[in-house]
């Protein structure tokens, strides 16, 4: 049998990787663009700073950009401490038995459940038996719930991957456990937890049903955490399902993509810079 | 002479691995002392009963006594903490953390809770220069550890151990991966070293035992062969296995 020649192998290879690479960018291409042709002509600074009229056909979309930062933010809040805490736990203060093993299928199936039954969940618990209506609060606490799997998991990751010996050679110089966790582990695992917490962010951002469920949907511009209130996501969804205004719709989902790559491009710049310093 | 270390019938396995077979030494104040011996002869394994790092280790069972100043290292109520401050170590790859020059030098400092800028930085010129390494990186104490070379950051290494004011430094075959050059800057750091603190110098290298040690002791499958001053151990060796050793014919 002729053998081919290994150098053409290697340019097939490189050109089917290519093509790969260039049909996954371009879909996100695609999809950017339909929704920057589609909504450009609606963005304004009006529809961005001002209320909704008639049930949002006309005015702008401020309450639901509010809604959104309030959810998103305070979901984070909530779930970072709390899911970098059980991490920490996780690989730092237990050694591995049928409880941490507990915990983590706990986790791992968690980050399976589809957000409708965290909606439901939501719906059932905080605002139904604890009484807090459809509010924020209900909503913040929902969503924490369902972005607490990807955070632990990738912590968790983030930190088992710092390696043992910058560990070892921080107790050699008389530090602590917790010393050691604060100033060396965390540290060199913070680009591994930033990435979860994008992902928890873009998760919290562009959820429908669970916010739907719990922080309801209202139109007004949520001023206390027991205010109901809808993002920018559920806005969009119920303008479209509703057939409203396909017009406010697409210039929602404009302003909702444009602020999910902002955030992306500045986590990474921020994380960019703090790495880069040091190695 | 001053005893500052003193091991005392120190026997030490993992699982059901003897590594340690009822090791007797006293390491004197103000000297280096060696140890040396092929692979698996025990003799790093001792240095991390010193510093207590064996804690980090699973399934060790440890009797005899380790004392230092006549202190027992091992009992329940000496903290491993406090003893590290007291017990600085180099390990046999220089490992930076990922910082500055600066803040490497600072960060024991920094745990025994010196914040102030002028003493921080007094610390690390002084240490820097103890380990011979101020003249290279005093223009860019801000960048990171990592850039240095390999003999640069294990000279930093023994700077950041400098920098606790130890009383003991272990060195664990700290110049297994460096140049002549590199380890000639160690040995005349460690020569120099030695009037202001007890030094144990764990190598494969017997050429540099004989060099820069004052005692030297062989150690072979877990057991202390033999223990004297250098001179004696590299001249007259009382036992064949050291001869056998010293003149490269095994390890």
């Amino acid at each position: 049998m002729r053998r081919i020649n290994p150098r053409f192998i290697d340019k097939i290879v490189q050109i089917v990787f290519n093509m790969q690479a260039f049909f996954t960018v371009s879909i996100l291409i695609v999809i950017v663009a339909i929704i920057f042709i589609k909504g450009f002509p609606y963005v304004n600074p009006e529809f961005i700073f001002a209320s909704p009229e008639d049930m949002g056909r006309h005015g702008g979309i401020f309450p639901s950009i509010a809604g959104t930062i309030q959810l998103a933010l305070l979901s984070i809040l909530f779930a970072t401490p709390l899911g970098v805490g059980t991490a920490i736990f996780l690989t730092e203060y237990t050694r591995e038995s049928t409880f941490t093993k507990l915990i983590r299928f706990g986790v791992e199936s968690l980050a399976g459940i589809p957000s409708i039954l965290y909606g439901l969940f939501g719906f059932i618990f905080f605002v139904i038996k604890l009484k807090m209506g459809w509010s924020l609060l209900a909503g913040v606490l929902t969503i924490t719930i369902m972005i607490l799997p990807t955070i632990i998991r990738t912590s968790e990751e983030a930190i088992r991957s710092v390696p043992r010996q910058l560990r070892i050679v921080s107790y050699s110089l008389s530090a602590t456990k917790w010393e050691t966790i604060k100033k060396v582990v965390l540290p060199a695992a913070a680009p591994g937890i930033l990435t979860g917490i994008m992902l928890s962010i873009g998760r919290a951002v562009g959820e429908t049903a669970a916010v739907i469920f719990t922080m309801g949907s209202s139109l007004r511009l949520p001023l206390s955490i027991m205010d109901s209130g809808r993002t920018m996501a559920v806005h969009f969804y119920i303008l479209a399902r509703e057939g409203i205004s396909m017009e406010k719709a697409y210039g929602t989902a404009l302003v909702l993509v444009l602020s999910i790559l902002s955030i992306n491009v500045l986590a990474y710049y921020v994380m960019h810079r703090a790495i880069s310093k040091y190695s | 002479m001053n005893t500052k270390i003193a091991i005392d019938r120190l026997r030490l396995s993992f699982g059901k691995n003897q590594i340690l077979k009822n090791i007797t030494i006293n390491v004197y104040k103000n000297t280096i002392t060696g140890f040396m011996g092929p692979s698996g002869s025990g003799k790093s394994t001792i240095i991390s009963v010193i510093n207590r790092m064996i804690d980090f280790e699973d399934n060790v069972e440890i009797h005899g006594k380790v004392s230092i100043d006549g202190i027992n290292i091992l009992d329940e109520s000496c903290s491993p903490v406090i003893l590290r401050r007291r017990v600085g170590t180099v390990f046999a790859v220089p490992i930076p953390l990922p910082r500055s020059i600066f803040e490497n030098i600072a960060y024991g400092p920094r745990l025994q809770g010196i914040s102030g800028r002028t003493e921080l930085h007094r610390i690390v010129e002084g240490s820097l220069k103890k380990a011979y390494l101020w003249d290279e990186v005093k223009d860019r104490l801000s960048t990171s550890a990592l850039k240095l070379s390999g003999g640069q950051q294990q000279r930093l290494c023994l700077a950041r151990t400098l920098a606790l004011k130890p009383e003991i430094i272990l060195l664990d075959e700290p110049c297994s991966g460096l140049d002549p050059i590199s380890t000639a800057k160690i040995e005349d750091a460690l020569n120099q070293l030695k009037s202001e603190y007890t030094i144990v110098l764990v190598s494969n290298n017997t050429k540099q035992i004989a060099r820069i040690t004052d005692f030297a002791a062989f150690f072979y499958m877990g057991t202390l062969i033999e223990y004297n001053t250098t001179d004696k151990v590299f001249t007259t060796p009382m036992e064949k296995q050291t001869e056998d050793y010293i003149q490269g014919k095994f390890g």
